[in-house]
């Protein structure tokens, strides 16, 4: 049975009270956006509190809105509650300049690799995290390629024009 | 668990007691390409660190770039064994974003469609677990009915492997007669042929000595490194997308989902090859669903949605409306609703995820695909601690990794 | 005491079914010896035995699985033992996307192949990118080891990769034996900047 959002609502407004920024249940997952420095409180309440019982991180990713200024980086988590069938969507945001969260990877092993991959695609330090380097592209890479200043195309390739590949 | 190991070198040796393995990128046994540094104390492993990335395609980046009709394409080479399931996920994501509900019988043909594919997938996997253990026969016998399922993907949408197949909203054209007909035949020819291959390894002791008690994680860990699929489901949790959150009439259909107990790798070669049987009875029950809708419901092949399916040629040289439509459609003047949406498929694998940020535009804001190969990587460190080397080899196999999924 | 022949009495005609035998090479035939020039003999002994080594990447590494099978045999072309180990095969087929990761990995697995190697680009992506034009992938193999054959398609049919294969046989077939010691190889060898 789904758990009803409105007691999600209630339970983390109650114990969090102002870290909760806001709610959104205009999508097909309730989605909570937090203060980015609680974030690993939250989890950790999500997934011992037993009415709600979070315990699988379905997914971790990052997301850049360079018009947000001072909110230009979001992490977005979804968890799930698997006996009871519930997704929950968590969204922080952090600066571009110092874009440091706290990391998941001590409650959720999965989370990991998922940390890595949006450290090395947004260039969010990840705070606490035990190997926290490049996952998916080269080492020596030194910009964060997601991010929506950068193009998609490899610019120092000689072989290809942007005219006639019709950029 | 060695305590001491074998040869203890004096007090200020130069050389080290462990031995540093390259389990590289080029190797018979990574099917794909991913990295392993194994530092061993002879056979036994001590410790293992992984490195992925080396076909790193960025998808998420070139999807910020194409139209979501045009993602369709890159999906395909997500899982490239399963590439139908890859491409109706995405187009059921769209439809969740976009609102458009599919009518039943486009929902019973893409169930025959992803079933078709999940069998494709394990086929692969098992036969690749056989061939690891040294059994080449089983593959060769096995990839001739792959062709077969190749044979169906190319009536339907014209390709074998990158099938780009459907569209938001349902199919690009009818199955035809011939579909129907390599349909029935895979149906009637392969039971006997799959009896045949899980006989060959199934109470075979060589196998079962290999494989069983080997490359084991538990519930707990398997939870905890977010595992989903085949995997979790031979540690012991039931958990599948299509029974959880049914998608595509999934909910119409008679299925059990076969769990395992320890989680090692002969419960994932046994797991498989027990989907593949409930896979052919889905595929049957949505066969005999499908040929009962007659008349004008059997030309049923896509939803009303004209704003998002292109419309038929001849009505858009012919009719005002659907021309109009057609402009739309390909310039990117339709009207897309902002928002997000996450939505999730049971692939071959696990829990197939993807989350859409849209902001209105041509393209989407962000697109994010939760793969569940790279996601139960990272597990591979702690599974094989401790193991022998060739039991690392049948875990690597057994895990089924896919490195088009693994780094997208 | 020995049988008499049963079998096999009448000569059979095989003009109406297509099937090829290699020809001979030419040559001056006697009772008991055939003389030619050697690198007809070398070129065709070495075509009709070639140990290639599958670089299966992705997608189309599963299309060469197909090849393999036994609907489309690569192994009637005398490619039947496959080889992981570089020191001792003779063609790379490179199948599937390479990333800029993975460059200085195929160009080690090429320097590690002995003389005479060929190199056979399958699949979009390994002749020129394919389809991602992103900052992560290499344009194409050639930026990296000389290339023989490109066989385009995405993935290439079964069909259309024993077609590669056949080619590189053409290539093998008509090859001088002075070619890997004649200038223009060592220049091409230096525009990669391989010794």
């Amino acid at each position: 049975m789904p758990i009803n959002s409105d007691h999600i609502k209630e339970k983390i407004n109650t114990q969090f009270g102002d870290g909760v920024l806001a709610w959104d249940d205009s999508s097909d997952i309730l989605c909570v956006e937090i203060k980015s420095e609680i974030n690993l409180k939250v989890l950790t309440y999500l997934y011992d509190e037993p009415s709600l019982a979070f315990q699988f991180l379905t997914d971790l990713t990052g997301i850049h809105y360079p018009e947000k200024t001072g909110n230009e980086i979001g992490v977005i988590y979804h968890v799930h509650n698997l006996k009871e069938n519930t997704r929950l969507r968590i969204k922080i945001f952090v600066p571009v300049g110092k874009p440091d969260v706290y990391t998941a990877s001590g409650l959720f092993s999965g989370a990991n690799w998922m940390e890595r991959e949006t450290f090395d695609f947004f260039g969010v330090n990840f705070i606490g995290h035990p190997n926290l380097k490049r996952v998916l592209n080269v080492d020596e890479m030194d910009y964060h390629p997601l991010r929506k200043e950068f193009p998609l195309e490899d610019q120092t390739r000689i072989d290809k024009d942007d005219e006639m590949f019709g950029r | 668990m060695p305590e001491q190991a074998n040869i203890v070198l004096p007090e200020g040796s130069l050389e080290k007691q462990t031995t540093r393995l390259n389990l590289g990128p080029t190797h018979p046994a990574t099917h794909g390409v991913f990295q392993n540094i194994l530092e061993m104390d002879g056979e036994r492993i001590i410790k293992a660190e992984s490195t992925v990335g080396y076909i790193h395609r960025a998808f998420e980046k070139l999807a910020e770039r194409r139209p979501f009709y045009q993602i369709t394409t890159l999906t395909d080479r997500l899982n490239y064994c399963s590439a139908p399931l890859n491409n109706m996920g995405w187009h059921m994501t769209c439809e969740k974003l976009l609102g458009v509900k599919t009518p039943k019988r486009v929902d019973y043909l893409r169930v025959i469609i992803m079933e078709l594919s999940r069998i494709s997938d394990h086929l692969i996997c098992n036969s690749i677990v056989g061939v690891d253990t040294g059994a080449y026969t089983g593959f060769l016998y096995v990839m001739q009915y792959r062709e077969l399922i190749y044979e169906i993907y190319e009536e339907v949408c014209g390709s074998r492997l990158t099938t780009n197949m459907g569209r938001i909203g349902g199919f690009e054209r009818n199955f035809t007669n011939t579909a129907f007909e390599k349909l029935e035949k895979f149906l009637e020819e392969f039971p006997k042929v799959w009896k045949e291959f899980e006989n060959l390894f199934m109470r075979n002791r060589i196998f079962i000595e290999r494989t069983k008690g080997t490359g084991a994680i538990s519930a707990e860990r398997a939870l905890n490194y977010s595992f989903t699929g085949p995997n979790l489901r031979a540690a012991g949790i039931d958990y599948d997308v299509r029974v959880h959150a049914p998608y595509s009439s999934y909910e119409d259909f008679d299925f059990i989902i076969p769990v395992g107990t320890t989680g090692d790798n002969y419960d994932r070669f046994m797991v498989r090859g027990e989907e593949v049987w409930q896979s052919l009875g889905i595929i049957r029950q949505a066969y005999e669903k499908v040929q009962s809708f007659k008349g004008k419901d059997a030309e049923i092949y896509h939803a009303d949605a004209p704003e998002y399916y292109l419309p038929a040629k001849s009505d858009v040289y012919t009719k005002m409306e659907a021309l109009i439509y057609h402009f739309k459609i390909v310039m990117g003047e339709t009207e897309i609703p902002a928002g997000e949406v996450y939505h999730s498929i049971e692939g071959a694998n696990g829990e197939l995820g993807f989350y859409l940020v849209s902001d209105g535009g041509r393209s989407p804001y962000r697109l994010h695909f939760r793969r569940p190969c790279f996601i139960y990587y990272q597990a591979y460190e702690e599974i094989v601690r401790d193991t022998m080397l060739s039991d690392a080899i049948i875990t690597l196999s057994s895990l089924n990794l896919i490195a088009g999924e693994m780094d997208a | 005491m020995a049988r008499p022949v049963r079998f096999n009495l009448n000569p059979k005609d095989f003009s109406d079914r297509g099937i090829n035998d290699v020809e001979m090479p030419e040559g001056h035939m006697g009772e008991g010896f055939f003389a030619t020039s050697f690198d007809k003999v070398v070129g065709l002994a070495r075509k009709n035995s070639i140990w290639p080594l599958p670089f299966a990447t992705s997608c189309c590494g599963i299309e060469f699985m197909a090849t393999m099978g036994s609907h489309y045999d690569l192994a009637r072309f005398g490619s039947e033992r496959v080889g992981f180990s570089p020191r001792q095969c003779d063609l790379l087929m490179v199948m599937g996307t390479i990333a800029k990761k993975m460059g200085p990995v195929v160009r080690q697995v090429y320097l590690q192949m002995a003389e005479p190697r060929w190199v056979m680009a399958v699949g979009a992506c390994a002749s020129s990118g394919g389809i991602f034009d992103t900052y992560s992938v290499l344009q194409g193999i050639d930026q990296v080891v000389p290339v023989d054959v490109y066989v385009p398609g995405c993935p290439p049919r079964p069909e259309a990769i024993i077609d590669g294969v056949l080619k590189i046989q053409d290539l093998i077939h008509n090859e001088s034996l002075r070619r890997r010691h004649s200038e223009q190889y060592k220049h091409l060898l230096e525009t990669y900047g391989i010794q």
